[in-house]
């Protein structure tokens, strides 16, 4: 169209502009379209039915598990194992890591040896822990635990050092102590990003929940899957990795509106 | 004490054969030597220089928030030590905090000594209505529960300085506050931080790049000179205790400024730059 007033770049100029509506109906193309393609592939027959289960096959796999295979259980062990591997790093994390953003000194002694262990695979871990911590409950938790702590330290100092100067500095000279900033200034600015780090490393930990239960378990979803594999019930490892997606995506969510909730001023825009 | 503050007509800031510098031993950088400045109770007086003349870390440094190397500052006589409620620093942006409403963060020094079980109930009473009164100076009367991320950058500086004077801070110290906003606002602000200053008889030392700022604001003009930082020129503005915008077209304050501007091209090196640029295009025109 030939028209003398600016167009409105397209949707597919570089950071183009795009409308709300727009927007999700672009999400739901991209969430549909991967289901659609499975059912299509699953039903033309070019693939095993024991390779490639249906949608259908699935659902009603999820549907016997309920209902006769206790999926509330298997649930309900996971996510017990998950928030205490987690909520455990959480708890010595969070200040150990604020110790390290705040005081040059423990960052020293502290931030290169955390660096050092991070890269060591968590998984690697496994033959050891069970040695010394045996097969029980406080294994998984303890695997879920080293694969989260030491990522988690090194972002709640960052996120305790992202903190701008200038906060700090306008307490100091409005004559706040070293323990007032930490409580007034430090602890609160940074709160929204430590949010985002334990939700990012919610994430985490449900990765190393299935390697947890895949090697020493009797129960639980990735342990579910497993036991899957051995029967050759492939519609039920799909069904566990689906389930743990989704209730993966649920806690993500409950995490973004706790963040809108308790931080109203990051996201009230004039 | 009253008795004592008759006695004491020493400056409220003495700076003393102070001297900076940077970095340990092989890579060390002279920031500030020998500078020696005072500023008189209810004076406005600002530094400027070229870029790495020092003049911030000398604010800096007064605030406390950096060590000297030699010399000394006193503040009321006192010797400083570190940052104090005695010498408000107001920054030249992300200072305020946006968790806390435009009230709060005004208050926050008085949050501090609440904390601290210093205040009484009459205080706190008190206080509330010094909050009220200075967002009132401020002309953010309706801004009251706003948060920062809702203000324009103006009005963000202007909750700055009024959490800073919540204090009644003994001096003020501003480190380019508005070196980040835009032209008109810089005006208004101007006339505003001079309205304070009066009203509130405060202390002022201002750090700023423009030197018509510098002129328009302070009393004295303090012009540092860099490598090694130190103190060029001290001039004494010829513009009456009240200022209007007018007067920055008057013949004194034109002249001055372009002799302030001359001086600060002559201490910074960039003369050498155009000699450099006139023997390049030399060179070019030659070819």
């Amino acid at each position: 169209m030939a028209s003398i007033s600016l167009a409105r770049p397209g949707i597919w100029a570089i950071r183009g502009p795009m409308s709300q509506r727009r927007y999700w109906l672009f999400a739901a193309i991209g969430l549909i379209a991967p289901i659609v393609l499975w059912w299509l592939v699953a039903n033309s027959g070019w693939v095993e039915k024991v390779f490639m289960p249906t949608p259908g096959s699935v659902w009603s796999r999820t549907a016997l598990w309920w209902t006769e295979d206790n999926l509330l259980q298997d649930a309900g062990i996971s996510m017990y194992r998950v928030t205490a591997g987690w909520l455990l790093s959480a708890v010595i994390a969070m200040p150990i890591g604020l110790l390290i953003g705040t005081f040059r000194p423990v960052q020293a002694l502290l931030e290169p040896l955390t660096d050092f262990v991070r890269y060591m695979p968590a998984v690697a871990f496994i033959p050891l822990v069970m040695l010394w911590i045996g097969i029980d409950e406080g294994s998984k938790v303890a695997i879920i635990f080293i694969g989260t702590f030491f990522q988690m330290v090194l972002m709640v100092a960052e996120d305790v050092r992202r903190v701008p100067a200038a906060q700090i500095e306008a307490a100091q000279t409005m004559g706040a102590t070293r323990m007032e900033i930490i409580q007034l200034v430090l602890l609160p600015s940074a709160k929204p990003a430590l949010v985002d780090t334990l939700r990012i490393t919610m994430g985490w930990a449900w990765t190393y929940l299935v390697v947890a239960e895949l090697v020493a378990a009797n129960s639980g979803l990735g342990y579910a899957i497993l036991k899957a594999q051995r029967f050759l019930q492939t519609d039920k490892i799909f069904a566990g990795i689906i389930l743990i997606g989704l209730i993966g995506l649920v806690i993500d969510q409950l995490f973004r509106l706790l963040h809108r909730r308790a931080f109203p001023w990051m996201h009230k825009k004039s | 004490m009253d008795a004592q503050k008759v006695v004491t007509i020493a400056p409220r800031i003495r700076v003393r054969a102070l001297g900076k510098i940077f970095g340990d031993p092989p890579h060390q950088v002279e920031a500030l030597k020998d500078i020696d400045l005072e500023v008189c109770d209810n004076e406005f007086v600002t530094l400027v220089g070229a870029s790495g003349c020092g003049k911030s870390t000398l604010l800096r440094i007064i605030g406390g928030l950096e060590y000297q190397t030699s010399g000394e500052i006193l503040s009321g006589g006192k010797p400083v030590a570190g940052p104090g409620a005695d010498r408000a620093m107001v920054f030249q942006h992300y200072s305020l905090y946006p968790w806390l409403d435009v009230m709060e963060n005004i208050r926050f020094s008085r949050r501090l000594q609440a904390n601290r079980g210093e205040l009484t109930s009459a205080d706190v009473e008190m206080a509330s209505g010094r909050a009220e009164a200075l967002l009132n100076l401020m002309g953010l009367p309706t801004m009251a529960h706003a948060y920062p991320n809702q203000l324009s950058g103006g009005m963000q500086q202007r909750v700055a300085i009024a959490r800073a004077l919540m204090g009644r801070p003994e001096i003020l110290l501003m480190d380019e506050p508005f070196g980040a906003l835009d032209a008109q606002t810089r005006e208004v602000m101007h006339d505003l931080i001079l309205h304070v200053f009066k009203l509130e008889k405060a202390t002022i030392v201002f750090v700023t790049h423009d030197v018509e700022e510098a002129m328009y604001l302070g009393q004295r003009v303090v012009l540092l000179a860099p490598r090694p930082g130190r103190i060029d020129t001290i001039y004494k503005v010829p513009l009456p205790g009240q200022r209007h915008q007018d007067m920055k077209h008057s013949r004194e304050f034109l002249d001055l400024k372009k002799e302030i501007l001359q001086r600060i091209r002559e201490t910074s090196g960039m003369k050498t730059d155009s000699d450099l640029l006139e023997q390049l295009s030399r060179t070019a025109g030659s070819q």
